[in-house]
Formats: C-alpha cells, structure tokens, sequence
C-alpha cells in the first residue's frame, strides 16, 4: 500500500463568514494575498516533509474557490517535481473535461514527468458541477468531450515518429509533435474517479487505477465493476495497485476523543461543499433520470452506508 | 388535437397538431414552463392549422448526439417543412424557438409567409462585458421563475409522476445542449438577418425579466421592414400568460396584413 499525502490547499480565513458559498461567487476581495503566500509555503513545506518521510504526494485543482488555492495544478506540480526528492507526484484530479487544449497539457505533463525523473502519475477528472460555470465548457457532452481529450492526449505523449493531425468532435490540430515526451513510457500511470459501474468498468478494461472518494458501501460494487472490466480485457486479475480509496478517519486513545476528532475532519467536506444553490447542478451533469428524481422531490444520488444511511458529508451530487 | 410521431432525418420527434387553416408551425421556448398552458394554440388553432413538435432532446423527442447548435436546429426544421411539403407557413417562435425560426429564415424562406418572433433571443447587441440575455443557467428555479413571468407561479411546478418529471429534465438538459456556449445567441446571426424577405413581426411581453426592450427592439431593426409590438401583462412567454391577445397578435398580422392592425391587440 501507498499513502499519498494530500490537502487542497485552502483558504480557511474567509470560512466563518461565507455568505453561504465558499465557491464561485466568493469575492476574491477577501482574500489577502500576504496570508495566501505563508499558506502556499505552508503547504509546500509540508509535502518536503511529506517526501522526506517516505509518503508520497497528492495535488488537485479547484476554481474560483475559497476552498482550495490550487487554481492551475501544474504549479504545484512544477514546484514538487524540482523540490521533492522520491515522492510519486499525483494529480488527482486534472480536469480535462474543463479544458479547452488538450496538446497544452500533454506538453505541461510531460514536462513534469522529466523533471521529476519519472515520479508523475495522471489522474484524468471531468470536473466538479460547479466549476462549469468558471470554465464555460458544456457539461451535456462531458463524458465524451473527456475521452476525446484523454484520447488525444495519451497519443500526443506516446508518438515518437513525427507530427499527427487531430481533426476530433471537440479538438482540432493540424501539427501535434510534443517535446519532451515523457520519462515514463510510453506515458505516466493513469488514474481516474469514478461513481458509477459502468465506468469502473471501462476504467477497468484500461486497467488504469481507479480511486473513490468517500463512496462507502458502494464501493465494492465499483470494485467488482472494475475486476470485470480488466478481465474482460485478458489482464487476469488486478493487483491492489489498481485501486485507491480516499477515506476520512480519525484515531484517537479513547473513542470519545475520536469521535470528537472525526467530527472535525468531517467538517471539512461539509464547509469545502458550500456552494450557492443556482450552481450546485448544471445542467446535463446529472442523467436527466436524475434529474427527473429531484424534480419530484427525492434527493441527489449519494453514497451510502451498509445499512443505507446516506453519507452526509458530501453534498455534492456524484456524476453516474 | 392529434398527437403523432414522426421521423426527420432519422430522428424521432413528437408533434401535435391541431386546427384547421394556413399552415402554422410553432416552435416553442424549449423551457419546462410550456407545460402550463396550451391556451394560445387552442385560440390560434381557430384560424391555422398548427403544428407543434417537440425540439430533437426536448420532452420526448429522440436526442440526436449530433446536434448540438441551434444552426442544427434550423437545418433540421428545414427539412421538416420540406417533408410534410409545407408551403406558405407562418412560423410562431417564442424565445429560443425564436431563435430557431430566424436562423430557418436567414437560410431559406421558399416555404415561409410570416414570422412572428416573440420574445426572441439569439442575437448579439451589446459589449463583451454586457449579457444581453439573463443567465438562466446561473439561477435558482425560483428566481427563473421571477424573470420569466409577469406574474409569477408562487411555488415551483410540481410533478405528479416520473414521466413528467423526465419531460422537464430533458428541456433543462436540451436548452443547455444547444444555448450553453455562447449563451443564448450566434455571433453570426445579427448580420444576417437582413437576408429575412417576409413579413415579420416582433412580439415582447413588457415585462419579460430575461431580456430588456432595447434588445427585441434591435432585433426588430435588423430584421428588414419587421413590425415590433407589446404585450401588457405578459413576460417572457406573453403566449402562457395572455393567450388570447399573443393569438389575436398573430391572427390579425398574419391574416390582415396590411400593417395597419399589425400589432392591435397588443399593446
């Protein structure tokens, strides 16, 4: 097992006073860019430690938000690969369902990876609902438009014989022929999220690591989901490698003191979920049978407990 | 009033038809409110035979993958005047079917005698930092609601059952399938409306909260010769909240046509 160390780099000054939404339409008024740089040093001190411990290293990205500093995850990226030393490098999540140059990010990643002497690992993401809005990309067609960017991206790292063109649904390029190409070849590991069966399954045939965040009972059914497709596809059986977990937990010497502390963790996902309503669903992010459901009153789909308690730290709906 | 299914281009659409009379295609708003009421097509129905379908990914009309512009759209309706062998047609746009009608009009009117654009959007007026349209897609349902309706319904729709619901959710989805990016307009379609060579008339509901009067008003101006008109008492969809004075609007443009009792009955 690998333990990533990971924090979103937020901005917790503004969190008692929110006005109801930590995300998208927050002033950046509020922010004080004197206190902002002591949190980003913060933050990378932290990950030096992290890599001199023997953990490895998790970075994400979020827009227009009080909740996580890192606009552009390939700063973070850039400053780790030169200043850490053995740490994996993971992304988790690029949202290249938001993103409007695919070949930018082939180039930004392979960069990395050779920096880094091959420690990056890609984790692909469509992008939170919210953040639709910020990136103005259109959520109806963002499981295709993401596999398109994914398609080309992985080409754009593993062609080594000259320029091809891309005349794609979403992207066009006449000339695609990136320097460098990556350290790890033909390209750095894949990672990708996943709420959904079908997916895992596909996630599965490409045999690339699927994480979940939080998806509490349902995970085994997203694990199976996974295990099918990889068969399916003649790779025999996954080896833990192929599965990551991001789970909230709290120890602690008496069980009082733990529930007292898991209460504070879960706090955080509750205060990071705040966002004004008009934008918490855009449309086609959800299945219109979703949204069919909301409409008649029931709720947003949510991971659920064993026993079919909803797991109410995340507000945020998950994509199926 | 017939309710059949038909297939254009190997895409399957719902439509209702009604009434008997010169031909009458009306392309609604696409938003879930046009579920309220189908009053106006009862009145115009009196005079015209009307056709209503359901926009391919609205309500339960098949989804095409493959469109995605309301330029698809007008290709699309196009096609489907030419295959029911319409001629003389007077097309009814309200908002983003407004939006439709024009962009069918700037191509080809061979099969057209009159437009009425109601509430249209699809333009560009203002600066880049100016939307012209409301976004609709950055607000709650509630204060959707506020903008679009003179008077406004106090609570939300309700659904009573999951194929309703689903209707709705589709239009939702639909709107922003084809209207997302960039919002509500074509960068083209301003400099092409001079092409419109029939009658046109430019309906607004004085109190429509999604655009303002300077807008429908410039998209008057640029069609050639358009009338423009008011509605008392209505918003953004004058046809759900003043049925009877929209249809006499229409009827007495449309039949009379002479101009002078275009827009009686509105104002």
């Amino acid at each position: 097992m690998r333990v990533y160390h990971f924090t979103e780099q937020p901005y917790p000054e503004v969190w008692a006073e929110h006005s109801d939404t930590l995300r998208v339409t927050l002033e950046s008024k509020h922010l004080d860019p004197e206190l902002a740089s002591d949190l980003y040093h913060r933050y990378y001190d932290e990950w030096v430690l992290a890599d001199e411990l023997g953990l490895d290293i998790m970075v994400n990205e979020h827009h227009q938000t009080a909740t996580c500093l890192s606009a552009a995850s390939i700063v973070p990226l850039s400053i780790l690969a030169r200043i850490t030393k053995r740490a994996r490098l993971l992304i988790l999540g690029y949202p290249i369902g938001h993103r409007s140059d695919p070949v930018r990010i082939a180039e930004e990643l392979a960069m990395i990876d050779v920096i880094s002497r091959g420690r990056l690992d890609m984790g692909f993401v469509k992008g939170v609902p919210y953040e639709f809005h910020c990136s103005n990309q259109n959520a109806v067609n963002v499981v295709e438009r993401f596999w398109e960017a994914h398609d080309l991206i992985m080409k754009a790292m593993s062609t080594t014989g000259g320029a091809f063109s891309w005349e794609g649904k979403y992207f066009d390029y006449r000339h695609v022929n990136i320097w460098p190409r990556p350290y790890q070849q033909p390209a750095p590991p894949v990672w990708s999220t996943t709420g959904s069966r079908a997916n895992a399954k596909l996630l599965g045939e490409k045999g690339y690591v699927m994480a979940t965040l939080g998806s509490g009972w349902g995970t085994r059914a997203l694990y199976d989901a996974y295990r099918e497709g990889y068969q399916a596809a003649g790779r025999g059986i996954p080896g833990p490698d192929r599965f990551s977990y991001l789970a909230l937990i709290a120890v602690a010497d008496t069980e009082q003191k733990a529930r007292e502390r898991a209460e504070q963790i879960a706090s955080y996902p509750r205060s990071s979920a705040i966002v004004a309503p008009a934008f918490r669903n855009p449309p086609g992010y959800l299945s219109a049978e979703d949204n069919a459901r909301i409409l008649l009153g029931q709720s947003a789909p949510r991971h659920k407990t064993k026993d079919g308690r909803p797991i109410t730290t995340m507000r945020v709906p998950c994509r199926t | 009033m017939s309710h059949s299914e038909m297939s254009i281009g190997g895409v399957r659409i719902s439509l209702d038809q009604q009434g008997e009379g010169p031909p009458l295609l009306f392309l609604d708003s696409g938003m879930r409110f046009e579920a309220l009421s189908s009053a106006a097509l009862d009145v115009l129905a009196r005079d015209f035979t009307v056709y209503r379908p359901s926009h391919p990914g609205f309500g339960s009309s098949d989804r095409a993958v493959e469109m995605t512009s309301v330029d698809d759209l007008s290709y699309f309706y196009l096609d489907f005047l030419a295959e029911q062998d319409l001629t003389g047609v007077t097309i009814v746009g309200a908002s983003f079917g407004a939006w439709i009608a024009a962009m069918m009009a700037v191509k080809c009117t061979a099969r057209i005698s009159h437009l009425v654009l109601i509430n249209p959007v699809g333009i560009k007026i203002s600066d880049r930092e100016t939307r012209d349209v409301v976004d609709i897609f950055s607000m709650t349902e509630e204060d959707v609601r506020k903008a679009i309706f003179h008077s406004p319904p106090d609570s939300p729709i309700t659904y009573s059952s999951m194929d309703d619901a689903l209707l709705a959710a589709r239009c939702r989805e639909a709107l922003a399938r084809y209207a997302w990016a960039p919002y509500m307009h074509d960068p083209k379609l301003k400099g092409r409306l001079h092409r419109i060579d029939v009658p046109t008339l430019v309906l607004r509901g004085v109190s429509d909260g999604l655009t303002q009067q300077p807008y429908s008003e410039a998209f008057a101006a640029a069609v050639p010769a358009a009338q423009f008109g008011l509605i008392d008492k209505a918003g953004h969809l004058p046809h759900l909240e003043q049925p009877e004075r929209f249809a006499e609007a229409v009827g007495n443009f449309v039949l009379e046509r002479n101009g002078v009792r275009a827009a009686s009955g509105a104002h």
